[in-house]
């Protein structure tokens, strides 16, 4: 009677300890068991391969802008007009939502191109061009205006226009990815 | 064969699995004397999500779940299928009958006071059954892949952007890509198939919550003895056919007459990557959240303000600590109910229209009523409030 008093504790804790470790394995591996399940969810890597596209420049005029689809989104390349380029460096841009000087979202020596991913940062609507109280674009559906560089001005967008990676090639080819 | 070996057989497999008893339970289960036709709603949304789950079977025979094919299936159920244009229009319309019926479910409960004790659960399991049916209602309305598909679906799967850090990248997972495309669609139909099924299982946990302390009734008085009720069957039975074949006559109209009205007619444009309609809205039945969405000016609080907007009606049964359940019985909180329905549908209206001018003004304030209907009238109304006398029993209220 003493003996089993005595042995219990003991007993009891070397079991808890095998009930925890095992239990904890077994989650680790029902959770190894979920992740390919959730994994094959993500973009596949036919998806996934690069991806880029050329343009040539050459035929977009002064004031132009041209949309491109690229990973399935657009991309808006604009021919900048001097106006649209005094517009967009004449800004205190440290003020703005998401400050960003227009010599960081262009080219160095071409900042006539601007080339943005064409979706809004709120939630993904294509924005109008020359449009909006800034003279950029402006998002309908829910009333975002970017400025002349696709920084955000004014609404819910919480970010500026995505300049996506992308190369001049030569004079009058960029590729974009 | 015999009467008694009927019944013999009928006990052999009673006695291995109470199908006969539950039966029997359904047929006996008794409810308040009382209830009004605004009872009828939860058998209306019952037969609702029936016609929903067999009429989408038969859509699902002929549809396909491509981005190249989807839009041109649907034509083509709509075209050359027999019966296909039938079918899909009564699926489409469904969907807002569905909806319809479920609004009015709910406003029943928060008139009455059905949430309060002890029927906390049930109202959990409802709110449960709202949130899977917005999830279901919204991945269907992508599969027909217009232009509203799909910008509703860019817009909605967005906003999970607004999560911080991984925000990005949950997005990705949803869409499977860089954009809502051929890999979004195939999931979503696949689970725009599930989801109802497990709407089912939900609805079974709230009927057998429900049936624990039986129904509420118009005095939100419990019931005290069996003076106070009536068997369902053939009472409630009768009385929810009456109220299917009336659901069913509006049902008939919209389909039969006015199929598209409560649809866009940019869904039938095929959905175009390149190019955002210039006014995108949500179906109807869910515009009043989508007003909240805009009418805060941030990203991430505008999607936490929406999903609050349905989280705060978790909490409602421990806002409202008034013990009397009936708006009957509570002179103001009548009028403060029907200002909130009010408030409601003005944000349906705004969310309906552009986000400019005037629009913003009132869709910010009505936005601050909602909550505030929650977070403060409620409150104080339940310590402040001066109640009338509730009645002794339903029986009594009855004076029979």
């Amino acid at each position: 009677m003493n003996k089993t008093n005595k042995e219990a504790p003991k007993n009891k804790s070397r079991r808890d300890f095998i009930v925890l470790t095992a239990t904890a394995l077994a989650a680790v591996g029902g959770g190894a068991a979920l992740w390919p399940f959730v994994d094959s969810m993500n973009p596949s890597a036919d998806v996934l391969a690069l991806s880029s596209v050329e343009v040539d420049l050459k035929p977009i005029l002064v004031g132009q802008t041209v949309k491109v689809l690229w990973r399935g989104k657009p991309v808006f390349i604009r021919h900048r007009t001097p106006k649209d380029i005094e517009e967009a460096q004449n800004v205190d841009w440290q003020s703005l939502p998401d400050p960003q000087p227009d010599a960081e979202r262009v080219k160095p020596g071409r900042s006539e191109w601007l080339v943005m991913i064409g979706v809004c940062t709120h939630l993904g609507c294509i924005p109008i061009g020359d449009s909006g109280d800034y003279h950029g674009w402006f998002c309908p559906c829910h009333g975002s205006h970017y400025d002349t560089s696709g920084r955000i001005r004014k609404g819910p967008a919480p970010l500026n226009l995505i300049v996506p990676a992308y190369q001049f090639i030569n004079d009058t080819k960029i590729k974009i990815g | 064969m015999s009467r008694k070996a009927k019944n013999g057989i009928v006990e052999w497999i009673d006695y291995r699995l109470p199908i006969f008893s539950f039966i029997k339970h359904l047929g006996e289960y008794r409810t308040p004397k009382n209830l009004n036709y605004m009872w009828s709603f939860g058998s209306i949304a019952g037969i609702a999500l029936v016609i929903q789950i067999l009429t989408g079977l038969f859509l699902a025979m002929h549809y396909s779940p491509n981005a190249n094919t989807a839009f041109a299936s649907v034509e083509n159920i709509m075209r050359n299928v027999n019966y296909g244009w039938l079918i899909r229009y009564m699926h489409a319309v469904g969907a807002s009958m569905f909806f319809v019926a479920v609004y009015v479910h709910i406003g029943r409960g928060l008139y009455y006071g059905s949430y309060k004790s002890p029927r906390e659960l049930v109202w959990f399991f409802g709110l449960f059954i709202f949130l899977l049916m917005m999830a279901t209602a919204f991945m269907g309305y992508v599969l027909p892949w217009g232009q509203m598909s799909f910008w509703g679906a860019t817009v909605i799967t967005n906003l999970f952007s607004a999560i911080p850090i991984v925000g990005e990248s949950i997005v990705q997972w949803l869409w499977g890509g860089f954009a809502v495309d051929d890999p979004t669609l195939n999931r979503f139909f696949v689970l725009h198939y599930l989801l109802p099924f497990i709407i089912v299982a939900m609805v079974i946990l709230h009927i057998t919550a429900l049936h624990i302390h039986g129904s509420n009734n118009p005095t939100g008085v419990e019931v005290k003895s069996k003076n106070d009720t009536i068997p369902f069957h053939p009472y409630y039975t009768v009385k929810d056919l009456f109220g299917f074949t009336i659901f069913f006559i509006i049902f008939a109209f919209f389909v039969f007459y006015q199929p598209n009205y409560l649809g866009h007619p940019d869904n039938y444009m095929q959905a175009d990557p390149m190019v955002t309609p210039p006014h995108i809205v949500p179906e109807w039945y869910f515009l009043p959240f989508y007003a909240i969405l805009r009418a805060i000016p941030s990203k991430l609080g505008g999607v936490i303000a929406m999903f609050g907007a349905i989280a705060v009606l978790f909490a409602l049964p421990w806002l409202d600590s008034s013990k009397v359940k009936s708006a009957s019985y509570r002179p103001k909180f009548k009028i403060f109910y029907w200002l909130f329905i009010f408030d409601v549908i003005l944000l349906g209206y705004i969310g309906g229209n552009p986000p400019e001018g005037w629009y913003i003004a009132i869709g910010r304030v009505a936005t601050f009523y909602y909550f505030m209907h929650f977070f403060f009238i409620i409150p104080m109304l339940a310590k402040y409030e001066k109640t009338l006398p509730e009645p002794k029993s339903i029986r009594s209220a009855r004076n029979d």
